[in-house]
C-alpha cells in the first residue's frame, strides 16, 4: 500500500493549529496529504481584529483562507459542505458513509482526526467519531492507521500519554505560515499572545511546537 | 460594519416592517468558554432564516449598547448588545455586537431574501 495521509477535521484552521507541522513532515517526504474539511466555520466568533468580516461574509472569507492554507501546506483540499456547529445533529452513519466514500477512493495509509469525547468542540467530537466509524466500515485488512487528537484539559489524565508526539519546531515556519493564512481567526488568538510576549513567533512556537496523537485501537 | 446611528438604523428597521422577512438571530460566548475558564459556561443559541413579519420594530439604547425589539403578530424577537450595523450587498440589514477582541457576541439580521449557507 502506497502512503497517503488523509486529515479529517471540521473547521478551516483545525489543520493549521492542530496538525500542520506533522503534515509538513509528511509532505517533505513527498507523501501526499488530502484534507477533508467538514465546514467553512460559518459560525465562528472571530471576525478579525479589528473586525473585517460579518456573519454573512465569514464563510467566503474562511473558504479563501482555507484554500490559501492548503496551498501553503501543499495538500489537496476537499470541502465537504456541512454547516458549522451542526455536525453532532447529523446522522453519524450518513456522515461516516460520506467520509468512507473518500477513503475508498484514496485508500490512505493514515487518517488523522479528532479524538471523540476529548476534542472540546462538539463538531470535533462528532466529526472525529464519524471519521473513525468511516475507517471501521472498511475491511480490516484495508484499514489505515488512525491518529486521534485530544484537546480537552483532562485528556492526559484519562487517556495517558499519546503514543505519537511530534516535535514540530524544525518546521515551525511552515506551521506559522499556515496559521497566518487563517487571518480572520489568527488575529484574535495571536494578539492574546502578543500582549504577553515580545517575540510572537517564539511564543507561538513554545505554545504550538508539539503535535500529539493517540493511535486508535479498533479492538 | 459601522457604529450604530440610532436614527438611520431606525429607518432601516421601519423599512422592513409589515413585510415577509427572514431573520438570523444568534448569541454565543463560544465553544471554548469552559475549556479556557472552568468557571464559565458554554451558552449560545441561533435561529437562521426564521420567516416572520413584524408590525413594529424599535432600536433603543445609547453609545455602545443597543437593544432591538421586533413585535410580531403573536410574539417577539429581541436582541441586546448590538453596537454595529450595515446594509450588505443583498440589501439585508445586519446588526451585531462585538467584544473588545472583535468577537461576535450577538447578531440580529433581517433580510427580504433567505440568508445563504
Ligand atoms: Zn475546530
Amino acid at each position: 500500500m502506497s502512503e497517503h495521509v488523509v486529515v479529517i477535521y471540521p473547521h478551516p484552521d483545525d489543520e493549521a493549529f492542530g496538525a500542520s507541522g506533522t503534515i509538513t513532515t509528511f509532505r517533505e517526504k513527498d507523501i501526499p496529504v488530502t484534507y477533508l474539511c467538514g465546514t467553512l466555520g460559518e459560525m465562528g466568533r472571530n471576525m478579525g481584529n479589528p473586525t473585517f468580516a460579518t456573519r454573512e461574509t465569514l464563510p467566503e472569507i474562511r473558504k479563501q483562507e482555507l484554500i490559501k492554507a492548503c496551498e501553503v501546506l501543499d495538500v489537496k483540499l476537499e470541502m465537504l459542505g456541512y454547516r458549522d456547529k451542526t455536525l453532532e445533529f447529523e446522522s453519524r452513519e450518513e456522515v461516516a458513509k460520506h467520509l468512507n466514500s473518500y477513503l475508498q477512493e484514496i485508500k490512505p495509509s493514515l487518517v488523522i482526526t479528532h479524538y471523540p469525547g476529548y476534542a472540546v468542540h462538539p463538531d470535533h467530537d462528532a466529526f472525529g467519531a464519524a471519521a473513525i466509524r468511516a475507517v471501521e466500515m472498511m475491511p480490516e485488512e484495508e484499514r489505515p492507521a488512525v491518529w486521534a487528537q485530544a484537546i480537552s484539559n483532562d485528556h492526559l489524565e484519562v487517556l495517558g500519554q499519546p503514543q505519537v508526539q511530534n516535535d514540530v519546531t524544525s518546521v515551525f515556519r511552515k506551521k506559522f505560515a499556515s496559521i497566518l493564512a487563517h487571518k480572520s481567526q489568527a488575529d484574535g488568538m495571536l494578539s492574546k499572545v502578543r500582549n504577553e510576549e515580545e517575540d510572537i513567533e517564539l511564543a507561538a512556537q513554545t505554545w504550538l511546537g508539539r503535535e500529539s496523537f493517540y493511535i486508535w485501537d479498533f479492538e | 460594519m459601522e457604529p450604530i446611528d440610532i436614527n438611520l438604523l431606525q429607518q432601516e428597521i421601519d423599512e422592513r416592517a409589515n413585510k415577509q422577512v427572514y431573520v438570523h438571530l444568534e448569541t454565543t460566548n463560544g465553544a471554548y468558554a469552559s475549556h479556557f475558564n472552568k468557571d464559565s459556561y458554554n451558552v449560545g443559541a441561533f435561529i437562521r432564516n426564521a420567516k416572520v413579519q413584524y408590525e413594529r420594530g424599535k432600536v433603543v439604547g445609547a453609545e455602545s449598547t443597543y437593544r432591538v425589539g421586533l413585535k410580531l403578530e403573536i410574539g417577539w424577537i429581541y436582541a441586546e448588545g448590538v453596537n454595529k450595523y450595515e446594509i450588505n450587498e443583498n440589501g439585508s440589514l445586519l446588526m451585531a455586537g462585538h467584544d473588545r477582541e472583535g468577537r461576535l457576541m450577538v447578531a440580529l439580521q433581517i433580510s427580504e431574501t433567505p440568508f445563504h449557507y
